[in-house]
């Protein structure tokens, strides 16, 4: 069977589906304890995101793979989409379930408010569209220009709305998590019970949960018990 | 028992249709789902109205032939059970109760509750068989079958292609239907051979026919009537991707 008609049919679609969840999920895992670091103090996160800037083509690399993945998913969520929506055009005046999850139910949802999250959180940070981390990004003086991503971190979350925009993105992802991990074993044929409980449903809440506790930490760490806010005042204070 | 009915009437496959309220009266208990549609038929019929259209044959939960969203559930609130073996016991005397066809593009409406599922026929025509002459029945046990797979097998069987998987997936999904007619001869060393052929060709077919694509929800199992497990989609996918 050809690879293309493979793709375009829908198990092909939920596949793709589920292979970039997976790589996704790694990223979220990674990245999750990359900044996890600022709990080991500025020096720690401050190398570990040099060397990765010090990655130089490689980080390129890796954030255009991660861009295609990032497309297959969405591209495949969209024909998902537009496939259940024109299989049942006239729709129940009734409506009921008997065991279908909310998280199931709004996965679509979940999923777009997530990647607008990224969007924006890209913008944020990585680009950088506030003044106030944009000094932190290039402060002067040291060379080479090392950006304290440390002290970015503690300034971005000192602020409310990011930081409650933060937690609440990162429960609608614990949410698209909780459906999505368990979902891709039976995508991929890994499930044997049908919806009898099964491993994979407690690994898929175990990891979901690992990700929103985890995240969550940090802003409630800076906002609520002071995390940084010293070191925030003296690198401010030099400058 | 009393009841009110909101029923979908539609006169012909491309008229409107839309939601009535018909009053039921003189209901027993005892009676069936269909029995009670029967009852509400006659009166209907004395009083000079078209009758509600639905689909019924065996009335013995084994042909497949009843279906009907029962408030909003396939088949009704009896787990494992089809439409003609649902009693009137399982709803109160006052209740109103919603019953709509099959929803899905593959499964147009003939009239009122009737739909079309040829969909499913087209399917098994384009690989649901075992394409040699195994002649008459063998002997037992003259090709062994282990016996996990000879219930696996009997299990997947046990569809009786009614379409409610379709009708309560929220995608519209056909999978857990083709994949247990799959399975059921996957399981079997008759069936094995023409496996992947038939994988492709069936699920080729059920994409052609307009059905949607699976998400997980498992309605599809919880409303089967032969309570046939989502293990076999699982199966059909690994199956499809390997293939």
């Amino acid at each position: 069977m050809s690879l293309t008609s493979k793709l375009t049919s829908s198990i092909g679609a939920k596949a793709v589906m589920a292979v970039s969840g997976v790589l996704l999920m790694l990223f979220v895992l990674g990245h999750m304890l990359g900044n996890l670091q600022i709990f080991l103090g500025p020096e720690q996160l401050n190398s570990y995101a040099a060397h990765l800037q010090g990655l130089g083509p490689l980080l390129w690399l890796i954030r255009l793979f991660l861009l295609a993945v990032l497309a297959a998913h969405v591209l495949a969520a969209i024909k998902v989409w537009r496939d259940s929506a024109a299989a049942r055009p006239i729709p129940y005046s009734h409506p009921g379930s008997v065991q279908t999850t909310f998280a199931a139910r709004t996965m679509l949802l979940s999923g777009a408010l997530v990647l607008a999250f990224l969007i924006w959180h890209l913008v944020h940070f990585t680009v950088v569209n506030d003044p106030a981390l944009a000094a932190l990004k290039h402060p002067e003086g040291a060379e080479p220009h090392h950006p304290d991503v440390y002290a970015m971190v503690v300034a971005g979350f000192s602020h409310g709305g990011v930081s409650l925009l933060y937690i609440l993105a990162q429960i609608l992802l614990g949410l698209h998590l909780s459906h999505g991990a368990a979902s891709l074993f039976q995508t991929l044929g890994l499930r044997r019970t049908g919806k009898a409980p099964s491993r994979v449903d407690l690994f898929a809440k175990a990891f979901a949960g690992l990700i929103v506790v985890g995240n969550c930490s940090i802003p409630i760490a800076v906002l609520l018990f002071g995390l940084g806010e010293d070191y925030l005042f003296s690198v401010l204070h030099a400058q | 028992m009393e009841l009110t009915l909101h029923v979908w009437r539609q006169a012909g496959p491309d008229q409107p249709g839309r939601m009535e309220i018909i009053r039921a009266t003189g209901i027993s208990e005892d009676m069936s789902f269909l029995e009670m549609l029967d009852k509400v038929n006659d009166d209907l019929i004395r009083d000079g109205v078209e009758p509600i259209h639905f689909d019924h044959d065996c009335r013995e939960g084994i042909c497949g032939t009843c279906s009907l969203m029962i408030n909003g559930i396939a088949h009704g609130p009896e787990e494992g059970t089809t439409t003609c073996q649902l009693h009137m016991r399982s709803f109160q005397d006052g209740d109103s109760i919603y019953i709509e066809p099959w929803r899905s593009r593959a499964f147009p409406v003939i009239k009122d509750l009737v739909v079309d599922r040829s969909a499913f026929d087209r399917i098994m025509q384009a690989g649901g068989y075992v394409s040699i002459n195994v002649g008459a029945a063998p002997d037992a046990n003259s090709i062994p079958v282990p016996k996990e797979d000879a219930d696996l097998a009997f299990d997947a069987a046990a569809c009786i292609g009614c379409g409610a998987c379709v009708a309560s997936c929220p995608n519209g999904s056909a999978m857990l239907f083709v994949s247990a007619k799959i399975g059921h001869l996957a399981h079997l060393p008759q069936g094995r051979v023409e496996h992947e052929r038939r994988l492709r060709a069936m699920v080729a077919q059920m994409d052609k026919e307009g059905f949607g694509p699976c998400s997980n929800h498992f309605e599809c199992e919880a409303v089967c009537p032969k309570e046939i497990s989502a293990r076999f989609i699982g199966e059909m996918n690994r199956d499809f991707i390997r293939c």
